[in-house]
């Protein structure tokens, strides 16, 4: 019996634990990308970077708050420079639709010409994050590190196996929660979140209704900025900011929203659980954990890792093929196929 | 002067011409409708009218206003609705929420039309909370006429609204649409069941490769032998 | 026609360009630039195959140029025998259970009815081959590692003649991108598009972490070159009456001579690769291909074909992807796994195909030397920009060191922009597609 919890704890710890907080900042991006592919109907390949250029600002304006002695106390420092990195990164990604997008919406482009274009803006926001930051790991957490320290939930239980929680997996999945309720609130309830609804259901029905839509886009653009802003800072606070982690995050987003299907909000989260967990699960190894459940001598050989953390991304990859080969629409109905 | 009238429309969609010299017009609380062969330009005509392609002679007047520059957005600010033939509702909305989306530029209390519509089409009552997407083709039909008519328009547009449908639908949805004309709104529709179209139209418009053959009012199109030999098969 | 005459006159632009690096810089870096264009047209022709013919958007051209790079090493290094004792058979055996496992997968899918039992049951072999895999390869390819780690630690190759490499880059290209196009075709673009980004950076970590395969960072270096050694030319007595007759020191002229035997081999390939590529535009088969980009055949009337020529298209372009991939490794003499960084490999070739002009084999061509000798100028144009505008600021100044520090990263938002701005202004590139009315 001491055994099994043992057992238990040490998987929550391992992996429970930061699958959660790792899928919940996959949900936040790959939201964005489903959203910004139901209204505009193009995947995003600069969202990525526009979770770095978010973050970076959240980083910048962290560091400034932290000069000016300002602090939340044992909360991050981060969540209270993240309003307003939000509405830099909003005006940043409205200008680049402004300056780069608009003109294909306008020609009524086919949607290939987005997917180039947005990775020409991937590259410039990419190029635009490293000049003013660098290309180095940045490191902005502050406040109290620990919810629960392995050693103290050790003491609490008797257990030789602890779970740590870190305030950033606890801040990430609260965020998540309150972010995704507040977006298909948004997205049920109010007479714009309807008309978005509208237009990606039926772009030429909803012109007719009178639905305007570059206040659609508009507004679509803020969202999916803020949600990057908040995905990209969160990750960032929990793991650490690396530009080029960024651009990399961007095939297990985009696995999550295609998994759900694209275009579909309550899809997306869905599969970014599931790339989160299948990515952890996979990436684990067990020798400790099955060192309580199974006799000693089974368990000798090997770290009983299925795959070696280095090819993480392949478990996104995979699921993808499997998803596209089974069911293009994804495990719940999308627009895209 | 008719409420709304296209007078002499010539155009198409950039290439060739379709229509040529083509007259509709709608009277008030009154049905009128276009029939004609396949590929008379049945539609393009009706299109032409809500604004959906260029003419490059002839006008469009709305209740005396000359609307002929006007978007299709605009025209429906000034009272005109349209319902597209396929496409024609919002799918993975329910059927309140499409009638709401209907109602997108009214910023009055939209709740007495929703009741209108609902007296109109019962069975939406019921599907209120259902999506557009999981009804049947004559509910969804339903659906889309009931999201036209939010706006509160003076006239309503109707492209081939019983295609697909069973011919007991296609009752129903006929009768409705004589109660929408008795409203005081005018109907403009274009239909391929000919026979039963003209049934109910106050005027009948047959069109045959762009052009007007015959105008009549629906009754004398019905007993006209031609028209009867020629487009209602005897 | 002017159309000939300005398309004469770019490429006269171009050589002169590289003549004037020659003149004012030196040779050397000169011939190294154009040997680098030459690989980077190839690339970018094979994208323009892709893209220019067909309108499918690859956005992992990377990973098929390390399937060439590791073609290239597999091919021509010496295999290491003691490694092959330690594991080869363990590796051997890994390979035919791969296979098996495939052919299990690809039976049960062809032969049930398409069902959820279906499903899990090719997901099941997929895995119980996965396991039985591992349980074979890892013990094999942990004992090669340990086969004298500093200078081996792999396999090694077939110690095969380089050149050779080339051709089965291009396949080992061409079979990736046949698995990848077999499932994402025949969806929506992004599809394509996000499969390939991530196969090209599954191909990456492969190269990076397989030590047993590439050595992975430790690298792999010394490839024998089919051209000859600066060291022998300068001990033959031919080379020193050459260079003696054109009054030229024998150690730089050796490098020079070296490197315009490289240019070459390289234009010849190219020439070939251009020849078939023109050859292919001009078919009916390169009409048909343009038809359907273009929508001017309906997808009905091809029924499920498109997707077949597709795949063709697809295959054919990663081929020579794969190709120039090898000779680049040729070039470098030393497979380097983490030199694979989607900008340089990626992005760099869609500048190059945008610029040039997309469906224009001659306008990828061209693309590929501008772009190429840009990236190369680029850096000292910069920073001497850089430098020049931060000029009056303090010398001690953090603001002006970090300016210039940061210089590098203006290539990633140059070249960025550059794309941008083809896109949206010049669409077409510098040398248009004919458009032909048939």
């Amino acid at each position: 019996m001491q055994d099994l919890m043992n057992a238990f704890a040490l998987f929550s710890n391992f992996v429970l634990v930061p699958a959660i907080a790792y899928g919940s900042q996959l949900a936040l991006g790959a939201l964005g990308v489903t959203l910004v592919f139901g209204i505009l109907r193009f995947s995003n390949f600069a969202h990525g970077d526009t979770m770095a250029f978010g973050t970076m600002i959240t980083i910048l304006i962290t560091w400034w708050f932290q000069s000016l002695g300002l602090s939340l106390g044992p909360l991050p420092t981060a969540l209270l420079a993240l309003p307003f990195a939000i509405v830099l990164c909003a005006v940043f990604v409205l200008l680049t639709d402004r300056v780069v997008y608009k003109f294909y919406r306008e020609k009524k482009a086919e949607p290939v010409i987005y997917l180039i274009a947005s990775v020409g803006v991937m590259f410039v926001t990419n190029g635009i994050v490293r000049f003013i930051i660098g290309p180095d790991d940045q490191n902005f957490a502050d406040g109290e590190r620990f919810i629960i320290k392995a050693r103290e939930f050790k003491q609490m239980t008797g257990l030789s196996e602890g779970i740590s929680i870190k305030v950033s997996q606890g801040l990430t999945v609260v965020t998540m929660i309150v972010v995704v309720a507040a977006l298909f609130w948004f997205l049920n309830k109010t007479r714009t979140g309807k008309s978005m609804r509208a237009y990606s259901d039926n772009e030429d029905l909803a012109l007719l209704s009178g639905i305007s839509p570059d206040k659609v886009v508009a507004v679509t653009w803020i969202i999916a900025a803020a949600l990057a802003t908040i995905a990209g800072t969160l990750y960032g606070l929990d793991k650490s900011f690396k530009p080029f982690t960024y651009f990399q995050l961007l095939l297990p987003i985009f696995a999550s929203a295609i998994v759900g299907g694209l275009g579909n909000p309550l899809g997306a989260i869905a599969g970014a659980f599931v790339i989160a967990f299948s990515e952890i699960l996979v990436t684990y190894a067990y020798k400790r954990f099955a060192g309580y459940l199974l006799p000693e001598d089974w368990t000798s050989g090997g770290l009983l890792q299925l795959l070696s953390t280095d090819y993480k991304f392949a478990v996104s990859f995979i699921i993808l093929l499997l998803v596209l080969l089974f069911r293009p629409t994804g495990i719940f109905k999308g627009t895209g196929v | 002067m008719s409420y709304l009238i296209g007078e002499n429309m010539t155009g198409g969609y950039g290439g060739a011409d379709i229509l040529h010299d083509c007259t509709i017009a709608a009277e008030k609380g009154e049905i009128a409708v276009i029939v004609g062969p396949n590929g008379a330009g049945k539609s393009t005509a009706m299109k032409a009218v809500f604004g959906m392609l260029d003419i490059h002679t002839g006008r469009v007047m709305l209740d005396g206003e000359d609307i002929t520059k006007l978007s299709p957005q605009d025209r429906v600010a000034k009272g005109m609705a349209f319902v597209p033939q396929t496409r024609n509702v919002f799918p993975s909305m329910s059927v309140e929420e499409n009638l709401e989306m209907g109602a997108f530029l009214r910023r009055d209390d939209i709740n007495s039309t929703m009741e209108q519509v609902f007296e109109l089409f019962p069975i939406l009552k019921d599907k209120r909370k259902q999506n557009a997407g999981e009804l049947s083709g004559g509910q969804r039909q339903q659906v889309a006429v009931g999201r036209a008519l939010m706006t509160q328009p003076k006239l309503l547009m109707l492209d081939e609204p019983t295609a697909g449908v069973s011919p007991i639908v296609m009752d129903e949805l006929f009768d409705r649409i004589i109660e929408v004309a008795r409203i005081g709104i005018s109907v403009l529709m274009v239909e391929q069941n000919a026979r039963q179209a003209l049934n109910i139209a106050d005027k009948g418009y047959v069109l045959v490769q762009g052009r007007n053959r015959y105008t009549d009012t629906g009754q004398a199109l019905l007993n006209d032998p031609e028209v009867r030999k020629s487009f209602l098969g005897g | 026609m002017s159309s000939a005459l300005k398309n004469v006159l770019l490429f006269s632009i171009m050589a002169a360009l590289i003549v004037v690096v020659g003149q004012f810089q030196s040779w050397n870096l000169s011939l190294t630039i154009l040997n680098l264009c030459l690989i980077s047209a190839i690339m970018s022709l094979g994208v323009n195959i892709q893209w220019g013919y067909a309108g499918l958007f690859n956005v992992g051209v990377m990973g098929f140029a390390a399937m060439g790079g590791l073609a290239a090493m597999l091919i021509s290094v010496s295999p290491v025998p003691e490694a092959w004792q330690a594991g080869g058979v363990g590796v051997i055996v890994g390979l035919f259970i791969l296979i098996a496992t495939v052919l299990a997968a690809m039976f049960s899918y062809r032969k049930m009815a398409k069902s959820p039992v279906r499903t899990l049951l090719i997901v099941a072999i997929g895995v119980i081959g996965y396991f039985i895999l591992r349980s074979v390869v890892d013990p094999a390819t942990t004992a090669i590692e340990k086969v004298n780690p500093a200078s081996t630690g792999y396999l090694g190759g077939l110690g095969l003649p380089i050149i050779l490499a080339w051709p089965v880059g291009g396949l080992f290209a061409g079979a990736v991108a046949w698995l990848v196009g077999k499932i994402t075709l025949g969806l929506r673009t992004d599809y394509l598009a996000i499969a390939t980004l991530g196969i090209s950076e599954i191909i990456v970590a492969v190269l990076k972490h397989e030590d047993w395969l590439t050595r992975g960072v430790k690298n792999v270096s010394g490839l024998p070159r089919p051209v000859p050694y600066e060291i022998n030319l300068q001990q033959s007595d031919w080379f020193l009456s050459l260079a003696q007759r054109l009054g030229a020191d024998p150690i730089t002229f050796s490098s020079i001579f070296v490197k315009l035997c490289y240019a070459s081999l390289f234009a010849v390939v190219l020439l070939i690769i251009l020849y078939l590529s023109e050859k292919a535009l001009r078919s009916p088969w390169g009409r048909m291909m343009r038809a359907i980009r273009d929508n001017e055949v309906s997808a009905n009337a091809m029924g499920k074909d498109i997707k077949a020529r597709h795949l063709q298209v697809f295959v054919l372009g990663s081929i020579v992807v794969g190709i120039a991939g090898a000779m680049l490794t040729t070039l470098d003499g030393q497979l380097t796994p983490s030199s694979y960084q989607p900008l340089r490999f990626t992005f760099l070739i869609w500048v190059m195909v945008i610029v040039g002009g997309s469906g224009n084999n001659w306008g990828a061509v061209l693309g590929g030397f501008v772009i190429w000798f840009f990236w190369i100028e680029a850096e000292p144009i910069g920073l001497w920009l850089m430098d020049t505008l931060t000029s009056g600021m303090d010398a001690e100044s953090p603001l002006r060191a970090h300016l210039i520090e940061s210089a590098a990263h203006m290539r990633l938002m140059t070249m960025g922009v550059i794309l941008l701005l083809a896109l949206r202004f010049s669409p077409r590139g510098l040398i248009p597609e004919k458009v032909s009315h048939h």
